[in-house]
């Protein structure tokens, strides 16, 4: 009955709880001080299962397993080992934090919530879609308000658990719905139940109305992206960092393969392609635009992550294979550079405790590196070459110019002209403006070891996806292919 | 396999910027000396290009492809033809000169040149230089692309933290913005060119090489010619469009100016020709009436403000309008000596607009001041650079004998061939540019040194000699020999016109 290849399709997964065990088994028998070194333990095994994985458990031909719950294909692998990625990332910026380096529990959390997510890119039955996007979200609700008697992180908490219960549920409304016209919860069998008209188009579009309420408020497009500057800003930085870009790529998974597997009707897509090219276009504005008031780093780049969500919807949107690879390859390149931005605050603010803009002023001469680190992530968010965030963009948008949807991409070239504004305005302030004494070389900001290994890795990692962009298109190419 | 001397002068400037990210920052001669020497390498290597280049064969030569991300048909695809061959040796020349005027002067009179953190300084200024060679050499539009936002973004940082302190914020946040919209919206015509490729012809591919040949609809050309020239041509200082550069001229460094009016704006003009014409010909040919009415409107405009101008970086920052107006005048001509004017005005105007900002700033370091009517008498301490900007002044006025002669004399012949009323107006800007041109020499060198001055002003620098007349040799060559590049531009004239069809 258990055969390899369904050992092989939840081999990550095993991989993680095993390493969570561990984590619970080894974290009382340290001491205090020492404490600390569980996340090392964290990254390290998340690391060595990312490699364990990759040399034993790629997937060959797309097959079921445990009762077709699970699809085991290079959509899911990749964006697997992306959240891997992101999460061994997470860990080391979670290390110095003052509330959250030294609890073991915080790092098993991550890792609880890293499983719920790899089950998300893989799930394909809606039932096991529900668990895992649980799974995934449980762990988050507590590491967001994880900083007890700090009230805007109780409050963050609180308002992502109300958000994420409120959404989840109505999505779960709409599976039911599902469930009610169609008699299964399979999504591959779904597709066929569209095919011969099982579901009235109408019915089928208020459903997936419900759903996309979810998945909205997973991925924080636009009706449904109020939790997030609050969230970002108040839970723990590297928390906000893994909220605003492991947990939103794992909404793009279940979205990719919600949209081009299940509901794949042409009658019906029309009317919802229609419906997220709105969605996207409204989101890349709103986002853009009110992120250009803010003064904390956080916020901002909370509304920078809505505009970039819009982003990602236009590939979503091209419904072809083209903009399917588009999205993985954005997400891809979108998870490296925002986790380096939020590392950078993370890094920032450990040091001084400052969350403002203002506050970074003459970074580029208190540490150079943190600048061009900063600048790295900051030209990569703008879409500049030689960074990732430039290829991810044309990329997009040429699966949007493909598909037709020119004044999309038009809305896309307008707005992130107005992201370059406030992205290189935050840039002034790391290489124009000086501390109020101009005695930046008496207040150095030194990086912990952690720091400078996640920083350095993620840096590269930008710069790779922008420069020798070939291998990482041609994973996400494979895995859209998967879609089709 | 031959040598693959594009991609090695496209790449090292790059591998120059990131030595010297580690090099200490303290070590700051290191930090020059490695500048410099990777302008000469670049220097002597696009000579070598030029004078090996074979202008009987003409055609794209030194020709290298490497597959980049086959899966959508972009490759690293360089080569050079008679139209791009100078522009990269001009990149070099400005190269090598705007190091030697960055680097500087200890005398605590002066504090010429860079002397504030010249290590990121000039790491930048190359990430910068990469992007534009990449721009000259690429025959890949993706990568064409790639390259000019590479040479787009360093140019806020220069200007924002080594720029003048009064208003380089504003200046360079005006410049970014401008440049990223212009190059968005080129961006999007070239993903939509790219699209409609596949759609006709079935090729996937980002080639300049075949998209010539993709056989777009006439409409196609006309919808879309508009939105990529002119989003090119925004780095050109094309007219409407043209206002970010004054200021950001103004505001930047010195060796960033020269490299920002000598090269930069050649980027815009030289992709707008690229892009635009060479592969929307139709479109070229349709709007070819609003493009030189723009180009007219900038030559006699942009002259008029020069000339009324008190700040002399800014006479020199409108001038570059005005004379780059003349390189979208001889575009929009589409006929043969138009186009070969511009290709040699492209390269005349690059090395005539570095010198003058180049002894703008020398002034502006010693005297501190670059209102006009408060200079005077500058030949006395400083006749070197005295002689240099005469010369330049010259080239301006298109006088015969140096190479604005030899420019800009075709491009008006061409446009007295299309619209012969257009060259009259146009000739105006040669009267006003000698009125000002003159004006300012008289006050800024001769008439009377100010008692301030006295005894205050050193010369200038051995290495500034060294890079004026580095600048002046190639502009007097040229004057006096026109087939040092006139053939060559030929040649490239010759592709362009075979593109746009007939004559």
């Amino acid at each position: 009955m258990f055969s390899s290849t369904m050992f092989a399709s939840i081999l990550p997964e095993i991989l993680i709880l095993m390493l969570g065990m561990l984590v619970l088994i080894v974290e009382p028998f340290w001491k205090e001080e020492k404490r600390r070194n569980v996340g090392w333990l964290t990254a390290g095994g998340l690391f060595a299962a990312m490699l364990v994985s990759f040399l034993a458990g790629q997937p060959g031909e797309p097959t079921s397993a445990f009762g077709d719950m699970i699809r085991f294909d290079w959509l899911g692998f990749f964006f697997k080992m992306l959240f891997m990625f992101a999460g061994a990332a997470t860990a080391l910026l979670m290390m110095d934090h003052e509330r959250l380096g030294k609890r073991g529990e915080a790092y098993l959390l991550l890792l609880a919530s890293l499983i719920g997510m790899n089950l998300m890119a893989v799930s394909s039955d809606l039932i096991m879609l529900f668990l895992s996007i649980e799974t995934a979200s449980i762990p988050l609700y507590v590491l967001a308000g994880f900083m007890l008697g700090d009230d805007r992180s109780t409050e963050a908490g609180f308002k992502y658990l109300l958000f994420g219960i409120l959404t989840t549920t109505i999505m779960l409304y709409g599976f039911s719905l599902v469930f009610g016209f169609s008699g299964t919860t399979d999504m591959y069998q779904l597709a066929e139940m569209f095919r011969v008209g099982a579901i009235a188009p109408l019915a089928a579009f208020g459903i997936l109305a419900l759903i996309l309420v979810g998945i909205g408020f997973k991925v924080a497009f636009v009706p449904f992206h109020f939790w997030a500057p609050d969230v970002y800003e108040g839970s723990p930085t590297p928390v906000a960092g893994f909220l605003s870009t492991a947990s939103k790529a794992a909404g793009y998974a279940v979205l990719l393969r919600l949209f081009f597997i299940a509901f794949p009707e042409p009658t019906l897509s029309a009317s919802w392609t229609t419906t997220l090219a709105v969605i996207a276009a409204i989101s890349m504005i709103v986002g853009n635009l009110l992120a250009l008031p803010q003064t904390n780093i956080k916020r901002l780049l909370a509304y920078s992550s809505i505009a970039h969500t819009g982003y990602t919807l236009i590939g979503v949107v091209a419904l072809t294979q083209l903009g399917a690879a588009s999205v993985v390859f954005y997400l891809a390149a979108y998870i490296l550079t925002n986790l380096l931005a939020f590392g950078i605050a993370m890094a920032f603010s450990k040091v001084t405790g400052l969350d403002d803009i203002r506050d970074y002023a003459g970074l580029s001469r208190r540490s150079p590196w943190l600048g061009l680190m900063m600048l790295t992530a900051f030209l990569s968010l703008t879409g500049m070459p030689p960074f990732g965030g430039f290829v991810a963009k044309v990329v997009v948008f040429a699966a949007g110019i493909q598909a037709g949807y020119i004044w999309l991409v038009i809305v896309g070239v307008l707005t992130s002209v107005i992201g370059a504004y406030y992205y290189l305005n935050a840039l002034k302030f790391v290489y124009l403006y000086r501390m109020p004494n101009q005695d930046e070389e008496n207040h150095p900001i030194p990086l912990s070891r952690p720091y400078a290994i996640a920083l350095v890795a993620l840096t590269i990692g930008v710069i790779l996806i922008g420069t020798i962009f070939a291998p990482w298109f041609s994973w996400s190419d494979a895995g859209a292919l998967n879609l089709f | 396999m031959t040598f693959p001397v594009l991609s090695i002068i496209t790449f090292i400037p790059l591998a120059a910027a990131l030595v010297l990210f580690v090099i200490p920052a303290n070590r700051k001669n290191e930090a020059r000396a490695v500048a410099l020497a990777s302008a000469i390498s670049v220097l002597l290597l696009s000579l070598w290009v030029y004078f090996t280049y074979d202008q009987v064969g003409a055609g794209y030569q030194f020709t290298e492809n490497y597959d980049w991300l086959p899966a959508l048909g972009i490759g690293l695809r360089f080569g050079v033809d008679g139209m791009s061959a100078p522009l990269v040796l001009l990149t070099g020349v400005v190269m090598f000169t705007g190091v030697l005027i960055s680097w500087g002067d200890d005398n605590p009179h002066v504090m010429a040149g860079i002397q504030d953190r010249p290590r990121e300084f000039f790491a930048f200024l190359f990430i910068l230089a990469t992007g534009v060679l990449g721009v000259f050499v690429s025959l890949d539009l993706f990568m064409l692309i790639f390259f000019y936002d590479i040479a787009v973004f360093p140019m806020y940082l220069l200007i924002v933290i080594w720029g003048w302190s009064v208003t380089r914020e504003y200046a360079a946040m005006k410049l970014t913005l401008y440049l990223l919209i212009g190059s968005i919206i080129s961006l999007a015509g070239i993903l939509v060119m790219f699209v409609a490729q596949y759609q006709n012809t079935g090729i996937l591919s980002f080639d300049m090489l075949l998209m010539e040949k993709a056989g777009f609809s006439q409409a196609f050309q006309i919808v879309w010619f508009l939105p990529v020239f002119l989003g090119f041509a925004v780095l050109g200082g094309i007219w409407p469009l043209h206002n970010w550069s004054p200021d950001g001229h103004v505001a930047a460094p010195t060796a960033v100016s020269m490299f920002h009016a000598g090269v930069l704006m050649k980027l815009g003009a030289f992709a707008a020709l690229r892009v635009g014409i060479m592969l929307l010909p139709e479109g070229a040919k349709y709007w070819q009436w609003l493009i030189m009415a723009f180009a007219a409107i900038a030559v006699v405009y942009g002259a008029y403000i020069a000339f009324v101008q008190k700040d002399f970086k800014y006479m020199v920052g409108f001038s570059s309008v005005s004379h780059m107006g003349l390189v979208m005048l001889g575009f929009s001509t589409l006929n043969e000596k138009g186009l070969l004017g511009s290709g040699l005005q492209m390269f005349s105007h690059g090395a005539m607009t570095a010198l003058f900002f180049a002894v703008v700033g020398m002034i502006y370091d010693r005297a501190h001041t670059r209102q006009i009517p408060e200079l005077g008498g500058m030949s006395k301490v400083m006749p070197f650079a005295t002689v240099g900007f005469i010369i330049g002044g010259l080239v301006s006025m298109g006088m015969p004998l140096f190479s604005g002669f030899i420019a800009e004399f075709p491009i008006f012949m061409g446009v007295w061939q299309v619209h012969w009323f257009v060259a009259v107006v146009c000739s105006i800007s040669i009267v006003i540019t000698a009125a000002y041109i003159m004006r300012n020499i008289r006050q800024v060198f001769f008439g009377n040194m100010p008692e301030k001055f006295e005894g205050h002003i050193a010369d200038i620098t051995i290495l500034d000699k060294v890079a004026i007349s580095t600048l002046c040799i190639f502009m007097i060559v040229i004057g006096l020999y026109p087939k040092f590049m006139a053939p060559m531009v030929q040649t490239g004239v010759e592709y362009v016109l075979r593109l746009l069809g007939g004559s």
